[in-house]
């Protein structure tokens, strides 16, 4: 408060300093100018776009299950075969690993390595890895699904080891003092208390792993993504429209359960 | 606890009959389902292709070296597009989202209409991949950084409005009887009971989007919505992998760095 009579309240402001203030809005106005210049918009070809878009509209208002029914069932079920297929191996693949990637279970070297694995699979978007795997194994729902393994694997190893790192001392403390092995320590100290949030996260990855399938069939990995691409590359908005509906729903299907039986879990 | 008595020993067991039972089905059903799902796979699969595979790898990796360096400059202008992408769709998002989410919450909506209306549009935002946005907005803008930033901003309307109107469900009502037993309107009591608390969650959720934004931007040119993703299809295209290389480092840093920031303001803010 300044020293004036001043009667009425006033919300402090955020930058004290009103130089700052100003500079600070300046250069933000600089660089909204400079970025908006770069973006290269070009009214006419959105003029041009916008009266089409009155056409791509109505179509996807017009969605066709119909005349393309039999790609657009067999895309729903390679997405859904590559999804539970890729979660089951993400699932198995992972374990190991995040016990790696727990401090409290693993020698440094054995730690290093299994984290340095997780932190690069963890770097690599799934588009660029379906992109990679497409060109090394042709394509199809293969690759895809071997995508999804490993960005599974990524997903589920981080969380699983921050988990087990988390996990209760004490009782491990009881199982080591029986002179139970590693892998007795594990079976009975460790897999109790994680089991539940196995479950969780693999459910939750399984729900992910959906939505992903339906985006890596654009650069040829198969699923409801690769129909989808094929529908609108011939300009086919109203099947396009009605495999987004598809998609909509059973994204919308994959998220209630998981969070069902999520919930039943905890 | 699952103690059974056996010949006068009472034993322990890890689970007891019923569970156990339970167990085994639930494998059982979850084996049949992989191998299904496995039979399907391999039936769409041209096994020839993948048995080349190690010598596609080998090949391509082998095309990696030496990283051409000179690429590098090309892959920061590129960058300065995708950063740019990312975050313009996240300002475009939150002036959208904003009202969407005040609609949303039950305790601020003005009609119920209005907010199946606003959580219809969560729902579709959400269910949609960025890149299949981005496919459907090249055909109307042309392909370009516009139609990436579009992309990035649809996307994330669903996201931030979601989170935004789920923490208004559960803001702490005091506060607003407060400021309005002092007599203040509803858009004051917003600003000044609402806004402060709701702020530090914003600001969070924000920063959140944004570091996604960032992953989803470098790859968005992968379906003609500008940046580096562009550049990493056309190298990939011409086979240049030692430009793809450089580009796929490039997003490497980009990303971490995003990541550490939004990391270090979150933990700020919260």
């Amino acid at each position: 408060m300044s020293s004036h009579a001043q009667t009425t309240w006033t919300k402090p402001r955020f930058i004290k300093s009103w130089l700052l203030r100003y500079l600070l809005f300046a250069a933000l106005i600089v660089y909204v100018v400079a970025a908006v210049m770069s973006f290269g918009i070009n009214p006419a070809r959105i003029a041009r776009g916008l009266g089409s878009f009155g056409n791509i509209f109505g179509a996807f208002l017009r969605p066709d299950f119909i005349s393309r029914n039999t790609q657009i069932w067999q895309g729903v079920s390679e997405s859904i075969a590559m999804t539970v297929g890729a979660t089951a191996i993400g699932v198995l693949l992972s374990i190991p690993l995040s016990l790696g990637a727990a401090s409290n279970l693993s020698p440094l070297p054995v730690y290093l390595l299994s984290r340095a694995i997780l932190v690069t699979i963890r770097s690599l978007h799934v588009v660029v890895l379906a992109i990679l795997f497409v060109i090394m194994l042709g394509f199809g729902p293969f690759a895809g699904a071997l995508t999804l393994v490993l960005n599974s694997v990524g997903f589920i190893g981080k969380l699983l080891s921050e988990e087990i790192e988390n996990i209760d001392e004490e009782s491990l403390e009881a199982v080591r003092a029986t002179g139970a092995t590693w892998s007795q320590v594990v079976a009975y100290g460790v897999w109790p208390q994680v089991v539940t949030r196995v479950i969780g996260i693999s459910i939750y990855r399984m729900d992910i792993n959906f939505r992903q399938s339906t985006v890596i069939g654009l650069v040829g990995a198969g699923g409801i993504g690769a129909v989808l691409d094929t529908a609108m590359g011939r300009y086919d908005f109203s099947t396009a429209g009605a495999i987004l509906i598809v998609i909509i729903g059973l994204v919308l299907c994959g998220e209630y359960f998981s969070s069902a039986i999520r919930r039943r879990l905890t | 606890m699952p103690l059974t008595e056996k010949d006068g020993f009472i034993e322990w067991t890890r689970k007891s009959q019923s569970q156990r039972i339970r167990s085994h089905a639930t494998w059982i059903t979850a084996m049949v389902l992989f191998v299904f799902a496995a039979r399907y796979i391999s039936e769409q699969t041209i096994w020839i292709f993948v048995l080349d595979a190690p010598r596609q790898a080998q090949d391509f990796i082998s095309r990696m070296f030496p990283p051409d360096m000179r690429y590098f400059n090309r892959a920061i202008g590129a960058l300065w597009d995708t950063l740019n992408i990312a975050i313009f769709g996240t300002l475009v998002a939150i002036l959208v989202s904003v009202p969407i989410a005040i609609l949303a919450a039950k305790n601020t909506t003005p009609h119920f209409v209005l907010r199946a209306i606003a959580l219809a549009i969560i729902v579709g935002s959400r269910s949609v991949n960025s890149l299949i946005w981005a496919l459907l907005i090249v055909q109307i803008t042309g392909p370009g950084l516009f139609a990436g930033v579009l992309a990035i901003a649809i996307r994330s309307v669903g996201m931030i409005s979601k989170l935004l109107y789920e923490s208004i469900e559960e803001i702490n009502r005091e506060p607003i009887e407060a400021t309005l037993a002092t007599g203040a309107t509803r858009s004051q009591t917003f600003v000044y009971a609402y806004v402060p608390q709701l702020m530090p969650i914003f600001v969070g959720i924000t920063v959140y989007r944004w570091e996604i934004n960032i992953r989803e931007s470098t790859i968005i040119g992968i379906v003609g919505g500008g940046g580096i993703g562009f550049l990493l299809n056309s190298a990939i295209n011409r086979l240049a992998w030692n430009q793809a290389v450089v580009i796929l480092i490039t997003i490497l840093v980009t990303v971490i760095i995003a990541e550490w920031v939004s990391a270090k303001i979150r933990a700020k803010v919260t």
